[in-house]
């Protein structure tokens, strides 16, 4: 199960990487939005992968690790996710002004000389 | 008056008073001035009260806890030899603050001017009254700063604003120096306090860092007390108002490099590096100084090259092993800022009722003004040395030490006694240059204004400083000599030597070598009076002018160099930066796991579910397409990215994360719509009839791409593996685990982290949504799209027509096609909002909260948006964003400061369940209400964004003009 995980992180990284280093800003914008699925699930994946787990605690008892899944990574890539999104929404209406103000979606505002 | 309260007052005076003096109105010359002389004379009385205690060798301590835990201190600490500098600070303030008075003109802005030089005041003391080296660092910077700002006080002149720049360059990188040499002495010693500093002579200079901090110290004092070949900034200070030259540039600012080394003289002193390195500077500026000062024809050009030269000589008696040379360095500090002080008050009344200082056209002023002729030829006197003044007896001290001196080399011990003479000889030089130059001759024709007397009050400080220079001359064992061994004992301790001061000491060789000097220097005047006037700088060292040579440096630096290596090394292009960004960060983990060892972890992999393995295949797919889709079908690119995000959210919920399922899935949904929306405004794909397969260049460069991407793939999906098969550190979860109920009263630990324990992240990170919001809406403001972008698209144009053709009415919306979606929406509306509220309030116990209700809400909403059309839905909900993400950011910061209420920390929460009628048991916990806060903030920030994105579509838009012509010629 980890293997296939493992797998997809490096699948989302590259097709996400692959995308960063094009040249139009569509591209970069699907790009960090795979590279931020990637970023999340390796963040997530540092709690431990476990199926079945309980995520609730019972009320009044003090939980422990044994039968709870870490609550840390989940917590932290909870935040990334709101930030990604807010980010994501920045990036789109940046591009779209300068795009507006130099007639091009090249990342550089330019195209390239051929 | 107790120790702490006198040191504090000392010091804070002055810049309460700064303060006080910049909120004065413009024109409030008297009332400014009265306030800086009050706080001097204050100081003055303050400094006095302790002499009781100094002059029995006590030390006066304040001590207020700073960084403790550091071992940083503030510490103010007053032992005799600070004591004599914080009484020159004080009583020498007074003076200038008394002369400034009558020479600022009233039309500056007057106040401005004591507030510096008041702020300059406190600095200055907290320079010579600090009790720790990084305190003394701080406030050495302070007196660089202020003293910028005095020397550019009249910033509409070019000389001042290039003289001030010029000093701050040259004394804070100097001070920036000291600071590194300081953070060594502290290493070395371990102490930053000045106490245990100078109590650790020995393992100082033994210290193998002793050479690198002597260095930097060395290089911070220089460059303060103008000395060779950093001394070319004093000169260009003399654009300052002349009261900021007489306090600054003559008795404190740059005495402060000269207190320094004398300061440390006991622990870093005595060894040959010392000598050859501060001796060395002084013995060059002591000449050079002096050669220079001959020549210039500006009165105040002339006082600063001899000051140059002054400190020179206190340097190369600090420099020289001998515990006389100190005794000889402090009494020429004081005797220096008498004469040098009154001196430069004498050429500022000269300026100020002549209009000008240049030597060449004033002559004979010794008629229109006798007092003042009198007094600066005393005090001129005094400066080159002539018995019966004060300066001559210290220069008969230097004199004696020259011919006594030890230092390494030989030769340079036979020279020194020449170089003294030499040295005094140029100074007899320029004295009389001054005196002649100023005060004899004819009376002088077409000044630019009449020359008389200036005002009394003005005269007052010059003779009070005159007078001091004829007491000490006189008597000098009655006057200062009780005050000089209490500020040598201070730095010496036991082993101060025996000295006598005394004006005659018999006839012996510092009295022939005066007298010789002097003879010397008058026939020198006599040779080179009639070509002087004639010369524009001094002959042979005219090409070593440190200005031209700073600024030629400062030009590379700044302009040149920094050219060239942008061109090396920067890019303006965007994937080449991203590309080494990538290849860093491939580098340093394949780095990393090459020098720590990489492999699998002590798990063993649990077995793959054919499930999960089948939506990770369908997972990969999308992202491979989507990756491959972006660039020629960008719907279908983005419809695969949705494809990527849920099976991500089945990831999380697979592997016990509901509140992240949760969180993504409605996350995803307002991405993709937000991304929709967006893309109405990219341009179309062109492309170019007959083009071929691409470039050789191109496709090598997309294989150094696709290489990159495989390479940081495989290196994540190692790392993961190998992270996932290790056992997770437990320490974290476990407390938070441990806490989430008994302590933070929910049974939902992520809810509980975010809203409780990790509270203030929480906070932060809502602001810096509500930020970016605020952003994408005031850039969507004036938003210009692209010229082809601005007509209405194809499909929209077709729908209108077939609208219209239909009886539709004009636009013709999605309702009139798509009527169930339509009349379902309106229906889920209520639905989704109570599923909301329902997220929202069960968030501290079960997967919920208020990320993932605000983000329902803002789905509710944006969905009436999609199926009504923008017209239809604002004319029956009135939305306002702003106002939401307000509320929401006072919501959560209030709840957080609530605890203080309760004497809390900020963002302490409580919690108790409460019973509600029908509703039943609910948590009703403080980090509810935080929750509330971020409910709406998510809601109004997420609308803001869509709803000024949406708006682009239905306004009317006019395309960027500046492109509009441009690209006519493009297309």
């Amino acid at each position: 199960m980890e293997l296939v995980v493992a797998i997809g992180i490096g699948v989302l990284t590259g097709s996400g990487v692959w995308l960063l280093l094009r040249p139009r800003t569509f591209q970069v914008i699907i790009g960090l939005a795979l590279l931020s699925y990637a970023a999340n699930l390796f963040i997530f994946s540092t709690g431990g992968l476990r199926s079945g787990a309980a995520a609730i605690l019972e009320p009044g008892e003090a939980g422990t690790l044994a039968r709870y899944t870490d609550p840390l990574p989940q917590a932290l890539v909870l935040t990334a996710i709101v930030i990604g999104f807010a980010t994501t929404a920045l990036l789109l209406v940046v591009l779209l002004a300068a795009r507006g103000l130099t007639g091009t979606d090249h990342v550089d505002g330019r195209e390239r000389e051929r | 008056m107790p120790d702490a309260v006198l040191l504090l007052a000392l010091v804070g005076l002055p810049f309460a008073a700064a303060i006080t003096a910049g909120l004065l109105p413009i024109g409030a010359r008297d009332l400014a001035s009265g306030l800086a002389g009050a706080v001097a004379l204050i100081g003055l009385a303050l400094v006095w009260t302790a002499y009781p205690t100094v002059s029995e060798g006590g030390v006066l301590r304040a001590e207020l806890a700073w960084m403790p835990g550091l071992g940083l201190n503030l510490v103010l600490r007053m032992d005799g030899f600070a004591w004599l500098f914080a009484g020159m600070v004080s009583g020498i303030g007074a003076l200038v603050v008394l002369y400034a008075r009558y020479y600022m003109s009233a039309d500056d802005p007057v106040p401005r001017f004591f507030a510096f030089l008041l702020a300059f005041m406190g600095s200055m003391t907290g320079v010579v009254i600090s009790g720790n080296l990084i305190q003394l660092a701080f406030f050495w910077e302070l007196t660089s700063l202020f003293s910028f700002l005095l020397i550019g006080y009249w910033h509409h002149t070019a000389a001042a604003r290039d003289g001030a720049r010029m000093a701050l360059t040259v004394t804070a990188a100097g001070g920036l120096a000291l600071f590194g040499g300081i953070l060594v002495l502290g290493h070395i010693v371990g102490s930053y306090d000045l106490d245990i500093v100078l109590a650790a002579g020995d393992r100082i200079r033994e210290h193998p860092l002793y050479l690198p901090a002597l260095l930097l110290v060395v290089l911070g004092a220089l460059t303060k007390s103008a000395q060779f070949p950093f001394h070319f900034w004093l000169p260009h200070a003399m654009a300052a108002p002349t009261p900021v030259s007489a306090y600054l540039h003559s008795a404190t600012l740059v005495k402060a490099g000269v207190f320094l080394l004398a300061r440390l003289w006991p622990v870093m002193a005595g060894t040959d590096a010392w000598t050859w390195t501060v001796g060395l500077a002084g013995l060059i500026t002591l000449l050079i100084g002096a050669y220079i000062a001959i020549f210039q024809n500006d009165l105040k050009g002339l006082l600063a090259y001899s000051t140059i030269s002054h400190l020179g000589l206190i340097t190369l008696l600090l420099g020289l092993k001998s515990e006389l040379a100190l005794v000889a360095a402090v009494f020429h500090i004081i005797n220096h800022a008498a004469f040098k002080c009154s001196l430069f008050m004498a050429a500022g009344i000269i300026d100020h009722e002549t209009g000008t200082r240049d030597i060449r056209r004033l002559s004979g002023l010794n008629q229109t003004m006798p007092f003042t002729a009198r007094l600066a030829m005393v005090a001129a006197a005094a400066m080159a040395g002539v018995p019966l003044l004060n300066g001559f007896i210290s220069k008969e001290m230097f004199f004696a030490e020259a011919l006594s001196a030890t230092v390494p080399v030989s030769p340079l011990l036979n020279i020194l006694p020449l170089a003294a003479m030499l040295a005094s000889a140029f100074s007899v030089v320029y004295s009389l240059r001054f005196i002649h130059g100023a005060f004899f001759g004819p009376v002088p024709k077409d000044l630019p204004r009449t020359p008389h007397e200036p005002a009394s009050w003005m005269r007052f400080p010059v003779e009070i400083l005159v007078l001091t220079c004829i007491m000490v001359g006189l008597l000098p064992a009655a006057t200062v000599g009780p005050y000089l061994a209490v500020a040598v004992r201070s730095v010496l301790g036991d082993d101060v030597p025996y000295y006598s001061l005394a004006v005659w000491h018999g006839f012996n060789l510092p009295l022939l070598m005066s007298l010789i000097a002097l003879a010397g220097g008058v026939a020198i005047y006599l040779l080179l009076q009639r070509r002087l006037s004639g010369m524009e700088g001094p002959p042979l060292l005219r090409r070593l002018e440190g200005q031209r040579i700073f600024e030629r440096v400062m030009v590379f630096l700044s302009w040149r160099l920094a050219r060239r290596l942008e061109g090396v090394i920067g890019t303006r292009r965007l994937q080449p930066q991203l590309r080494l960004i990538v290849g860093i960060a491939i580098l340093a983990g394949a780095a990393t796991a090459w020098l720590r060892g990489f492999g699998p972890g002590n798990l063993l992999p649990s077995p793959v579910d054919p499930v999960l393995a089948l939506v990770w295949t369908v997972g990969a797919a999308c992202a491979l397409g989507a990756a491959w889709l972006a660039k020629f079908h960008r719907l279908a690119a983005l419809i695969l990215v949705g494809g990527v995000g849920l099976v991500v959210c089945v990831t999380f919920v697979w592997f016990s994360a509901p509140d992240l399922a949760l969180t993504q899935l409605t996350v995803e949904v307002v991405t993709t719509v937000l991304l929709l929306l967006g893309l109405r405004w990219l341009p179309k794909r062109v492309q170019i009839p007959g083009e071929r397969g691409p470039e050789v260049l191109t496709r090598t460069r997309r294989l150094r791409d696709l290489a990159l991407a495989i390479g940081s793939g495989a290196g994540l999906a190692a790392l993961s593996f190998a992270v996932m098969t290790r056992t997770p550190p437990e320490l974290l979860a476990q407390h938070f685990l441990e806490r989430a109920y008994t302590e933070g009263g929910g049974t939902n630990a992520v809810n509980v982290i975010l809203v409780d324990f990790r509270g203030f992240d929480t906070l932060g990170e809502i602001f810096v949504v509500a930020a970016v919001a605020l952003t994408t809406y005031a850039l969507l403001r004036r938003f210009r799209p692209a010229p082809d972008s601005v007509e209405l698209p194809e499909q929209q144009r077709d729908q209108a027509a077939e609208a219209a053709a239909a009886g539709h009415g004009e636009a013709g919306r999605v309702a009139d096609w798509l009527l169930v979606p339509f009349t379902l929406t309106r229906l889920l509306f209520p639905v989704m909002l109570i599923v909301a509220v329902f997220l929202l309030l069960r968030g501290h116990d079960l997967p919920g909260g208020g990320f993932s209700a605000g983000m329902v809400v803002a789905i509710a909403i944006i969905l009436q948006y999609m199926i009504g059309g923008t017209d239809w839905t604002e004319d029956r909900l009135r939305l306002r964003p702003q106002l939401w993400v307000g509320t929401g950011l006072l919501v959560a910061s209030g709840t957080g400061l609530a605890a203080w209420l309760f004497g809390r920390p900020f963002m302490t929460s409580y919690f108790a369940y409460a019973e509600l009628p029908v509703i039943g048991k609910v948590p009703t916990a403080s980090a509810l209400i935080f929750d509330i806060g971020v409910f709406a903030l998510v809601v109004g920030a997420t609308l803001l964004m869509l709803i000024a994105l949406a708006h682009q579509s239905v306004r009317g838009h006019r395309a960027s003009p500046r492109r509009a012509a441009a690209s006519a010629g493009d297309d």
